[in-house]
């Protein structure tokens, strides 16, 4: 996935949104900037399958040497699938955050929140943060 | 102990020092209203010799085991505690050495957290053990906890009703407040009734608070088939005989740590052991050593999976317990150490065939029966026909021998039975006296 096609939450997890029959299906991962300001990423915890997920909600949570930190739902939906093979190799999201690193998908039941950023908006607050 | 001496000419150096004019301006912050106002009302200062004889005069009321033969158990027992445990555990370096709060500096006590906590393993079969809690109650209330945690089920916990009463009211004091029904049931053959899919664990305790073996693994299968966690309160000591928990099925074992080298110490402070299958290990409260090497390839230790801990989550954190009881985690370590498997079995031995001894010829008394046929290891229940269990301890007591713990004070329906443990201290002689004075 292209990560200038991609909106982020301030709290640096990403969302892509395709039509899938008739649904509207969000693909959810966290940014670069996210993954380098955690460094050595060691455990992730993924949300089940079937969960309910709130926008603005945590719905996992990935730790690093340094901290746990709690992962946010960009959208609100049911959790269709995870990625399963993250938690054993998360590697991946150092190289490959927006693709290989997806964490879940959902299927979205309410209309996108507004507090969502577009990819410059979100480099501009890195570029701050950082 | 030391004896901290403050002259007032130190006082008053220390008040220049930080700018204040009196002892009492400390405390200003501290609203009028709410202070005393007055002098204490205790008597004035004792001499030293005055206050040594007082001492001992209050010391001397104390009823204590060296002067009497004790059968009480329910969670405390007098078992016998080698002189290397006191010997080692009391040397400065362990004894007077508080948390360490830079803790890689503190090589030794690391070690000995890493060193218990293998032991612990071993002892119960589990992956995993954290650096001990602060007793088993609070050691079952944490598994419980952590099970909610894991299971992302809040809405309720089953307990049996023959888990340490004082246990389930820990529990039930802490399951108020955060809103998760605590069900209690009287044996598992109730479980069917209650587990539901939004159960999160369920709490046995094995050998039970009447001294029975639980079918540990018949209940384990029962618990994970409604997808809830078993959490078991065991007794170290029975493990030296019986199949360990993590070999049953059991998902977190906790237990009190007393009866590994710590006196009775008149109820505390004791030792919670807490250990879990490796795949809860994110969820274990409290500090957990791991063994890692250093930048010169040499063995070391570190405390390890501190990002969940409060001083770096706070609110979030797995447990707001981040004390362990590190001198008495010390003393079972040193006490398995000494003991090995061998001693260990020795032990679990002696005190099931003394325990087994005790309840025949208890039970071949008149006066006395068995409530339940079911196995028991050092401690059994009798019946009291007459239905004096007061007087019965009563009675002892005047032969200095304290004879059990009347259950009537947590089981209404149980104030004619009385709980008798029997550990390997107990000598046939004093089983003897202890049916002789009973049955006269």
């Amino acid at each position: 996935m292209n990560a200038e096609e991609l909106l982020y939450c301030d709290t640096h997890e990403w969302v892509f949104v395709s039509e899938q029959d008739g649904q509207k299906i969000a693909t959810v991962g966290i940014s670069a900037f996210a993954v380098e300001q955690l460094t050595d990423l060691v455990y992730m915890e993924l949300p089940a399958v079937g969960a309910a997920v709130t926008a603005g909600e945590e719905f996992g949570e990935v730790e690093s040497v340094k901290a746990v930190s709690p992962l946010f739902s960009p959208v609100s939906g049911t959790v269709t699938e995870v990625n399963e093979g993250l938690p054993d190799n998360l590697d991946v999201l150092n190289t490959d955050p927006y693709e290989a690193g997806w964490i879940m998908k959902v299927n979205v039941s309410e209309e996108l929140p507004e507090s969502l950023l577009d990819h410059a908006t979100y480099q501009r607050q890195c570029g701050e943060a950082s | 102990m030391p004896y901290t001496y403050n002259t007032p000419a130190q006082q008053k150096e220390m008040l220049e020092a930080i700018g204040a004019t009196s002892i009492d301006e400390l405390f200003d912050s501290i609203p009028d209203n709410m202070k005393l106002g007055r002098a204490l009302q205790i008597p004035s200062a004792l001499g030293e010799l005055e206050l040594t004889s007082h001492m001992q005069e209050l010391a001397r009321q104390n009823s204590d085991i060296t002067h009497n033969t004790c059968f009480l158990g329910a969670g405390s027992y007098d078992h016998f505690v080698p002189a290397v445990v006191d010997a080692l555990a009391s040397r400065g370096e362990f004894y007077t050495s508080y948390t360490p709060y830079q803790p890689e500096v503190s090589q030794g006590n690391l070690q000995v957290m890493f060193e218990y906590q293998t032991l612990i393993c071993q002892l119960t079969g589990m992956d995993v053990s954290n650096a001990s809690l602060y007793d088993g109650g609070s050691a079952a209330v944490e598994a419980m906890l952590m099970a909610i945690n894991i299971t992302r089920r809040n809405s309720r916990v089953v307990v049996l009703e023959s888990v340490h009463p004082e246990y389930r009211q820990i529990i039930s004091t802490y399951f108020a407040t955060i809103g998760t029904e605590v069900v209690t049931v009287a044996d598992s053959s109730q479980l069917p009734n209650v587990l539901d899919e939004n159960t999160a664990a369920v709490l046995i305790q094995s050998p039970n608070f009447f001294g029975n073996i639980e079918d540990v693994a018949a209940i384990a299968d029962q618990v994970h088939e409604s997808g809830a966690l078993l959490v078991c309160s065991v007794d170290p000591i029975s493990l030296g005989l019986l199949k360990r928990p993590g070999d049953s099925g059991v998902d977190i074992v906790v237990a009190e740590g007393q009866s590994l080298g710590t006196p009775l110490l008149y109820g505390g402070p004791y030792l919670g052991i807490m250990a879990c299958r490796e795949e809860f290990v994110r969820r274990l409260p409290g500090r957990i050593a791991g063994q890692t090497v250093d930048q010169d390839g040499n063995r070391c230790w570190v405390l390890t999976l501190q990002t969940r801990e409060q001083h770096i989550r706070r609110e979030k954190a797995t447990s707001n317990i981040c004390t362990n009881q590190g001198l008495f985690a010390l003393r079972a370590a040193i006490y398995l150490s000494v003991m090995g498997p061998q001693g260990m079995r020795d032990v679990a031995d002696l005190c099931l065939q003394k325990a087994h001894y005790a309840q025949q010829q208890l039970t071949h008394l008149d006066r006395f029966e068995t409530v339940s046929d079911l196995p028991f290891f050092k401690e059994f229940v009798i019946r009291d026909k007459q239905n004096d269990v007061a007087g019965l301890l009563e009675k002892a007591e005047d032969f200095n021998i304290l004879a059990g713990v009347a259950l009537g004070r947590w089981y209404p329906e149980l104030e004619d039975c009385l709980l008798i443990a029997v550990t390997e201290k107990r000598t046939v002689h004093e089983i003897d006296q202890l049916v002789e004075v009973l049955g006269s």
